[in-house]
């Protein structure tokens, strides 16, 4: 459903994607690890539609469209979701507006009836239990105020509201305890479906313990130089990076 | 371009419509003299740096004179926000409409009534303070307005009394106020340790150009808390200017609101002297302009003695090719210690032709002061709209979600709940054509 063709994009005049290429079919969780640097957060964000990035060659087609070709929020309502690493606060909009307003954008979207705010708080209260989250975030403005792990797991609550076809997880794992983690893994499990598909961008093997990949991609200086299936993340956890990635004077 | 009023004055006196007590017309020739003085404000006068009063000078406007429109009790009805008991004082193209109007709901130890009636029948109510709490000295707008003063609002707030309930004065104007100008002249008195509120909006039927030139003046007396706001949704093509001087004795409290959406040329003055000690003034507002509109607010906090303290955030947001001003006095007297000031100015630029002139104006003479202030002009944060957009909230609305919620702030601050609702509701429609809270 998603295929990634010799992906290449630029922040500034510093070209960071230098050539990426990845299939990903329905039902599919593949995992993304890597150093630090090494890109992966940008190519998260070229999917999703950011503008500060540039896209300087390759292609992306997603359920046979082509996907760069799209604003952010046309992918968001053909079913792109980002879960961001750093989530962005928006003082003096609050959770539940913010949540109902992308919840109603994307069923119009999608030709379907706008909700009305009691409708929905309906709809959220399930969403909420998935998350183990309070009822009272939703008043608060949108991350403001929320702890590391609130604003991820109010990521994920997105997420459960616009049930998207394809999901990346922008190391949503970093910084959470085990219980906050195994929150995080179960509501994306439970969202799983066999005709959706997930890209879970992460540093440290423990959260593939949770949410269990049918591929591992290592990359490094903005490209994939491994690919493997489950058994790699632990490859990875005992011998770390290096045995992988060259130094980036050797590659040029 | 002072020649048409003169004339105008000099019509008015021969003529001797209004047999008036010998001090109003002291009020009045002294008015005409210093406008006739003054002339209209020019860019050269630095209270008037950014804003051109060229189209009201070059319009000459004539005084409207009991043209009262034939304005219908339901066509004020989106205007009147408040619950059924508010008590409401109606004007209409700047003469006062009993028919309108409800002073019979004012609560017990409050009056409210309009200038006329006061002048002939109480002019105690009047006289000890009209044209004493406000000077015309250096202001041109001040002094034509003493010299043709016609109709406004009296109100006094008996000592002690404290009443949840405020007061809703509108000043409607409507076609056939087209070309003219209300000179209208308020007089609020806060009886001490009273506790009130006061809102004057300025509103409009239809879309005829004219103009306003308002005075308010308010006395605040020791111990008293009065709310005052001031909502301007005057016509796209009024012209509308007023200045409100409101004077402060020992551990009062005023607090004020200035919303402000209409007219071509818009220009708020709100100028208070903290006079008594251990007072205070929370001045807090929201601009919002478009296409050609200007508006200009001018606030001046004089403090006058020690132990004072004022807070103010004003915010605005400029679209289209509006121009905004804001310029934020701050005078501190040696003699006014331990002043605890804070100002605030932030503005939104929407389009790339929206301006802002923000002056802050810090004059301080005395050594033991904490006064703060801060200004900032930005445009929506690039990286919150993408990430509504991610959600699939389209440009447009991820801009308006921003845009209201960057003023969310500074209305959260209004205490009165219907207020602060309705002007939250106008703002939300304004830049997201729903009303269905945030
Ligand atoms: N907006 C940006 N401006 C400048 N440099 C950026 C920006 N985003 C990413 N980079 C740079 O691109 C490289 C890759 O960053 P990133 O994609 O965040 O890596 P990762 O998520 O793998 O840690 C880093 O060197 C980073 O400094
Ligand atoms: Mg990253």
């Amino acid at each position: 459903m998603l295929e990634i063709k010799d992906l290449h994009a630029k922040v500034g005049d510093r070209d960071i994607l230098r050539g990426i290429s990845l299939d990903v079919a329905p039902g599919e969780v593949h995992a993304i690890m890597g150093p630090n640097g090494s890109g992966k957060s940008t190519l998260a964000q070229v999917l999703a539609g950011n503008p500060a990035y540039e896209v300087t060659g390759g292609s992306v087609t997603y359920q046979g469209i082509d996907l760069l070709a799209l604003q952010p929020e046309e992918r968001a309502q053909q079913g792109v979701f980002l879960a961001f690493q750093y989530p962005i606060e928006i003082p003096g909009v609050s959770n539940a507006y913010f949540l109902r307003s992308a919840f109603n954008s994307i069923r119009a979207a999608r030709g379907q009836e706008e909700v009305d705010p009691l409708e929905f708080l309906d709809y959220m209260e399930k969403k909420l239990e998935l998350v183990d989250m309070d009822v009272e975030m939703l008043s608060r403005s949108v991350n403001m105020g929320f702890s590391g792990g609130e604003k991820k797991r109010n990521e994920i609550l997105q997420m459960a509201v616009l049930e998207p076809k394809i999901a990346l997880l922008d190391e949503t794992d970093s910084g959470l305890d085990i219980d906050a983690l195994r929150i995080v893994a179960n509501g994306v499990n439970a969202l799983k479906r066999p005709d959706n598909a997930t890209i879970v961008v992460t540093h440290y093997q423990r959260l593939l313990n949770y949410i269990v990949p049918d591929y591992v991609h290592v990359l490094a200086h903005g490209k994939i130089v491994k690919s493997g299936d489950k058994s790699l993340a632990l490859e990875l956890e005992a011998k770390g990076y290096d045995w992988l990635v060259e130094p980036q004077g050797a590659l040029a | 371009m002072t020649a048409p009023y003169i004339a105008d004055f000099t019509t008015l006196s021969n003529n001797g419509v209004r047999a008036e007590p010998e001090w109003l017309r002291d009020t009045r020739r002294t008015g005409i003299e210093r406008f006739a003085a003054l002339g209209f404000p020019t860019p050269r006068n630095e209270d008037w740096h950014f804003t051109s009063v060229a189209p009201i000078a070059e319009a000459s406007f004539s005084q409207l004179r009991g043209a009262s429109g034939q304005v219908a009790k339901g066509a004020l009805a989106p205007f009147q926000f408040g619950e059924s008991d508010w008590p409401l004082m109606v004007f209409v193209n700047g003469k006062f409409d009993a028919s309108l109007s409800t002073p019979e709901l004012v609560a017990k130890g409050i009056r409210a009534l309009d200038l006329s009636t006061a002048l002939r029948d109480e002019p105690t109510l009047v006289e000890p303070w009209l044209g004493k709490l406000s000077t015309s000295e250096d202001r041109s707008f001040s002094a034509l307005n003493a010299a043709f003063m016609s109709d406004g609002v009296v109100v006094h707030i008996a000592p002690y009394i404290e009443s949840a309930v405020p007061l809703h004065v509108i000043f409607v104007s409507d076609a056939n106020a087209a070309k003219g100008v209300a000179h209208v002249r308020n007089l609020i008195v806060a009886g001490h340790h009273s506790k009130a509120t006061v809102i004057e909006s300025y509103v409009s039927l239809g879309d005829s150009g004219y103009f306003t030139n308002a005075v308010t003046e308010v006395q605040v007396e020791q111990g008293a808390t009065l709310t005052h706001y001031k909502i301007q949704r005057e016509s796209q093509r009024a012209f509308h200017v007023h200045t409100i001087d409101a004077q402060q004795a020992r551990d009062s409290h005023y607090v004020s609101f200035s919303f402000a959406t209409g007219a071509a040329l818009s220009r708020t003055n709100i100028y208070t002297n903290l006079n008594g000690e251990g007072s205070g003034a929370t001045l807090n507002g929201l601009y919002m302009a478009d296409d050609e509109q200007h508006v200009d607010h001018q606030t001046n906090i004089v403090h006058s003695q020690p132990n004072c303290f004022s807070r103010e955030i004003y915010k605005g947001i400029l679209s289209g090719a509006a121009h905004g001003v804001f310029n934020g006095k701050v005078y501190v007297y040696p003699i006014a210690q331990k002043t605890d000031g804070k100002q605030t100015n932030n503005n939104l630029l929407l389009s790339d032709r929206a301006r802002i002139d923000t002056k802050p104006q810090l004059e301080i003479y005395a050594d033991d002061v904490r006064c703060t202030h801060g200004a900032t002009v930005g445009r929506l944060d690039e990286m919150a709209l993408f990430y509504m957009k991610s959600r699939g909230v389209s440009t447009d609305a991820a801009t308006k979600l921003l845009t209201y919620a960057f003023a969310a702030d500074v209305l959260e601050t209004i205490e009165v709940p219907a207020v602060r609702t309705e002007l939250e509701r106008a703002t939300l429609e304004r830049f997201t054509g729903s009303s269905v809270a945030l």
